[in-house]
């Protein structure tokens, strides 16, 4: 399928802000199931430093404002082409051990929910227990915005009873890690037909399987990514593969608009 | 250099200054205290009023007691003023400039702090003033002594030297403006014993009452006082000498960027202003008004100092 | 011939009663061995040693503490109250290392520094060694000093542990032990300076007499072999930066003079930015480029965007330019790893790995608490051992078995039974004595030593280091934050 993405981000600062740096990792790269044809990232108010690749393949441009800037967006923009892989990305190919996925980390630490969602988890038949335990999160996690935010901890999203897609794949990841898997979090596009124009980029879970590699498990929507779906960045969690992270001096506060459009 | 480094020289020196400026009026109120006839704490109220930490001093005491003031200005951590406040920031920024300063200066530096450190663990009574007093200014004359000795004449030195000036004019400017009152011509009889006590006591708070006799080879006049501490570039505590200094001082560091910046315009505008007057246009002005003036002009270029050379920012 | 640490290990597995034998118990002089006539090494010494009045050392002595106290050479220490500065005591009586003890103590210093820098990177790349099955995974990639954020990067020349300042104890004529190995930012090296500085000043005519090796090239040699690793697209003569968490670091006076001795400039976080995609430093004259920072922060401060978020002391976006190949950091941020305790007790096979060789100095024999049969050793030996804990330093968190009462090893055991993973235990081995200046004349005490090694393009050892002396009578700990002094060390020109 041909996707062609508008992703724009808009910072308003409520007084100027002479030094800030912001990392951005809103590139997706060619790999197995997509195909980058065009990709363009436009700084509006705000000047690149430097890019590289990061230690999960992700391309990371580093931002400055300075001068007393009161407002910078980012735009992404391009043509992606996807195939339909059925969520298997393949065999782990990177230099980051499989074992430091199944690293715990703050928004991921297991409570008593996640241990009893993990539970379902079973080494001989691996991939159906994941997704036993992908519809047993959202049955017991509905979806639903503005009742968790970016730093919610996957175990209060389960206590809660709701969360939106951060926190379904939180709770994913946390309980296959407390089983032993590897896991990780990933930050991307999904192309809905009646909704192009959205409010937010969308985001799963990817989880090691032996014998078959990375799995994507997307809990809010019940289903494995397809060629709806366009893989961006990815880390242990939603800060770790975060889209856009920023450190500001001054005490401004700031606003943020996103809108995103994915069509086709 | 780092402009850390050129912020913490400056204020390195200033805090030099200011420790110095501090004991020196102690001296001037310990003098006064001893000429007197009848018992007041009028001359320690003076002093506190032109060390400029009179609402400070409020908060902590009632009274204006030698052995209140003293203690104020010499020992107490929460006045920045203090002769221990002054060289623990003192020896603080030459910590912070550590590499750009020569060994002797840190050295005597470090040394002054743990000396007055020791002496001044304890309050000081009045009659051990003048020993502690006498420990600060040869302490004081040895930190001098290893900055002039042993740093390398160049914009370290200059930045040190800007701190320095900036600081010792406004401390001059305000020792006469809290006293300008007795300085303005009067009807009453010029030259009664009280007025020279109060006249010696400016002169004595910046050192100059015995130049001041060398120089005019007269009595005290307050034209000639306001003149000499005001205007003569030989005396080395006058706001002409300091610009004169300030300027020279700027001048080394443009060097630096070839090209005239806004510093060295300030101040070539104030030292042209001084120069422009002499006592009696100073007194057709308005003596405060005038001193008002310069030490706002003062501030404002330690600001335009901090904001050239990236103080803070 | 000195055991390698598997010998050792199985010698104490087998005697596991016995290890306060002999080895541990008779203590070595290093000015008398175990004789009443001097050592070789100390003949020279000795002969001035003999003609000076016992009230004129003294004398000399006091000068020197003036002569520290003048110049500031302090350290803070975070009391209850408001931070204080102390000195660190000073003791006159050098410490002498023969010509022929250091090629030896030398060689192994480079064949150990060599392999944790050959480690250092092969964990951040291709993890030969834990797919060879000689390290357990887990220990590397789940610890915490284990930084994701180095995996794959190359930092120039390889490099990644410039300094290393390697702690080495003896108990006798001819064994050395490595006690611990510190490559994230090992300080004391001005002392070592210093304090060569102070007896040159102080004796003169000694140094007439004897010849020591000088130690006074070290800013100089640290320079040459940072600049031999600037990053690749640096033009020019690179610059150079010591960045310091600040004046209210304890070893902010060590930052302030190392930054002096090189010439270089001292930096703050606030110093910094990220100009043109490097890092620049404000000056007078506006932003100027650093080609190499030579860090004395810690990792997790070094970048409050990459790592913790709190820190006001670092440089945000400083580890996006290191990755970005802009700028050399040095040590690599992420070197902690290999000097973590856990994996101390692995080094000889990890020397072994590496190089190809059997490794020149021992390993203490080291019991690691995670492991079921040797935690249940431990506890039944806790009076007879140190127990350090895995991410500790500074002498801090540790058990002194000989030296604790019934109540401290009832309760460090307790600690020991729910965190076995976050302990090693040690022996006690007698660390050898050098005697120190006592009012009745000379008295011995226990020494180690922290040699600093410098790593580029070549290996360079400055002769002797720094010699920490525990003042205390009987007291193994030379910390300098327990009380600890130090000691000029002379390596003798053969």
């Amino acid at each position: 399928m041909l996707l062609n993405v508008t992703h724009c981000t808009n910072y308003k600062f409520t007084a100027p802000v002479h030094y800030a740096l912001q990392q951005v990792k809103l590139t997706p790269a060619t790999r197995f199931g997509q195909r980058v044809i065009s990709w363009n990232v436009e700084i509006n108010g705000g000047r690149k430093e430097l890019s590289y690749i990061d230690e999960y393949n992700n391309k990371v441009d580093l931002l400055s404002i300075t001068n007393n800037t009161s407002n910078i967006s980012i735009k992404c923009s391009g043509e992606i082409e996807t195939t339909d892989t059925n969520g298997i990305i393949g065999l782990h190919d990177e230099l980051v051990p499989l074992v430091f996925f199944t690293r715990t980390t703050e928004l991921t630490t297991p409570g008593s929910m996640i241990r009893n969602f993990s539970k379902v988890i079973t080494r001989d038949n691996s991939l159906r227990s994941f997704y036993e335990l992908s519809a047993a999160i959202i049955d017991a996690v509905k979806y639903k915005t503005d009742t968790t935010n970016v730093l919610t901890r996957a175990e209060d999203a389960a206590q809660s009873g709701s969360g939106v897609c951060q926190d379904h794949a939180h709770i994913m990841i946390a309980a296959a890690r407390y089983a032993g898997f590897p896991a990780r979090y990933v930050n991307g596009y999904l192309y809905i037909q009646d909704k192009k124009e959205q409010s937010a980029s969308h985001a799963w879970a990817e989880i090691y399987l032996d014998a078959i590699g990375w799995v994507g498990f997307d809990v809010s929507n019940g289903i494995s990514p397809n060629d709806l779906y366009i893989r961006v960045a990815v880390g242990l969690d939603a800060h770790d593969a975060a889209p856009i992270k920023g450190i500001r001096y001054g005490d401004q506060d700031e606003s943020l608009l996103v809108s995103v459009i994915v069509e086709q | 250099m780092l402009a850390k480094t050129a912020n913490g020289l400056y204020w390195m020196s200033r805090y030099i200054e200011r420790s110095e400026n501090t004991a020196r009026l102690l001296e001037t109120g310990l003098r006064m205290a001893l000429t007197r006839i009848e018992p007041s704490h009028d001359e320690w109220k003076s002093v506190v009023e032109t060390a400029g930490v009179e609402s400070a001093y409020i908060q902590m005491h009632e009274e204006y007691s030698a052995q209140n003031v003293i203690d104020f200005l010499l020992r107490d951590k929460s006045n920045p003023s203090s002769v221990m406040s002054a060289i623990d920031s003192a020896r603080m920024n030459a910590r912070l400039v550590r590499t750009a300063i020569t060994r002797d200066v840190w050295e005597s530096i470090n040394e002054s702090w743990l000396k007055l450190k020791d002496v001044l663990k304890r309050p000081v009574s009045d009659s051990q003033l003048p020993t502690i007093l006498g420990i600060i200014r040869q302490q004081s004359a040895l930190i001098r002594g290893s900055l002039h000795g042993t740093m390398l004449r160049n914009e370290t030195y200059s930045f040190s030297r800007l701190g320095t000036f900036i600081e010792r004019a406004d401390n001059t400017a305000r020792i006469i403006d809290v006293k300008y009152y007795v300085l303005l011509p009067s009807d009453s009889y010029i030259g009664s014993s009280l007025d020279n006590v109060q006249w010696e006591s400016i002169l004595r708070s910046v050192s100059a009452h015995r130049s001041y006799r060398w120089f005019y080879k007269a009595d005290y006049i307050p034209t000639n006082i306001a003149e000499f501490l005001i205007l003569n570039k030989s005396m080395p505590r006058s706001l002409a000498f300091c610009y004169d200094k300030l300027n020279e001082n700027l001048n080394v560091i443009g060097r630096l960027h070839n090209d005239q910046n806004i510093c060295q315009e300030h101040s070539c505008r104030i030292l042209k202003m001084l120069d422009s007057h002499d006592a009696t246009s100073i007194f057709t002005t308005g003596l405060h008004e005038f001193l008002t003036n310069f030490i706002d002009e003062n501030i404002n270029l330690g600001t335009k100092i901090s904001e050239q050379y990236r103080f803070y920012q | 011939m000195p055991l390698s640490l598997t010998e050792i290990m199985q010698n104490t597995k087998i005697n596991n009663t016995d290890i306060n034998s002999d080895q541990t118990k008779t203590q070595f002089d290093e000015m008398y061995g175990t004789t009443d006539s001097n050592r070789l090494p100390y003949d020279g010494y000795n002969e001035w040693f003999k003609q000076q009045d016992p009230k004129s050392l003294k004398k000399k002595s006091n000068e020197a503490e003036t002569i520290f106290r003048r110049s500031g050479i302090t350290f803070s220490v975070h009391g209850k109250n408001e931070p204080t500065e102390r000195l660190i005591p000073f003791d006159i009586v050098p410490r002498i290392i023969s010509s022929k003890e250091w090629v030896a103590l030398s060689r192994g210093l480079e064949q150990r520094v060599t392999a944790i820098n050959s480690f250092i990177h092969d964990i951040y790349h291709g993890q030969e060694i834990i797919r060879a099955g000689v390290i357990p995974e887990e220990l590397i990639i789940k610890n915490q000093a284990y930084l994701s954020k180095m995996i794959g990067v190359n930092p120039p020349g390889d490099v990644y542990t410039h300094i290393a300042g390697i702690d080495i104890i003896r108990t006798s004529e001819n064994e050395f032990f490595v006690l611990e190995d510190n490559v994230r930012t090992p300080s004391g090296v001005s002392y070592m300076l210093e304090n060569r500085e102070t007896m040159m000043q102080m004796f003169p005519e000694l140094f007439a007499s004897v010849r020591v090796r000088s130690v006074s090239d070290y800013p100089k040699n640290l320079c040459r072999s940072l600049n031999a690793v600037a990053p690749p697209g640096c033009q020019g003569a690179p610059t150079i930066a010591v960045l310091t968490p600040g004046i209210y670091n304890s070893a902010y006076f060590e930052h302030a003079f190392l930054a002096d001795h090189m010439g270089v400039e001292l930096v703050e976080g606030s110093d910094l930015r990220v100009v043109n995609g490097k890092i620049a430093m404000r000056t007078i004259l506006g932003f100027q480029t650093i080609d190499i920072l030579y860090r004395r922060l810690d990792d997790d401060y070094l970048d409050p965007l990459n790592f913790n978020p709190d820190s006001m002391l670092g440089v945000p976006g400083l580890m996006d330019v290191y990755k970005a190949g802009n700028i050399t950091i040095a040590n690599a941020p992420g070197t902690g790893i290999a000097d973590d305790k856990a994996i101390y007790s692995y080094m000889p096979e990890i020397v072994e790995f590496y190089t190809g060789t059997r490794p020149l100095l021992n390993n203490v024999p080291t019991y690691r608490c995670s492991e079921t049969d040797t935690l249940a050793f431990v506890l039944d030996n806790l009076s007879d051992l140190v127990v350090k804990e895995v991410h500790g330093s500074g002498g801090y968190g540790m058990l002194v078995g000989p030296a604790a009462s019934k109540r401290e090893l009832s309760e460090f055991s307790k600690k020991l039974v729910n965190k076995p993973e976050n302990y090693i235990a040690q022996p006690t081995l007698a660390l050898s004595t050098v005697p120190i200046l006592v009012k009745s004349g000379l008295a011995p005490r226990h020494v180690d030593l922290r040699p600093f090694v410098l790593m580029s393009d070549k290996i360079e050892i400055t002769p002797g280091g720094l010699t920490r002396v525990a003042l205390k009578e009987n007291s193994l700990v030379v910390n300098s934050s327990q009380g600890g002094g130090t000691k000029d060390t002379w390596v003798l020109n053969e």
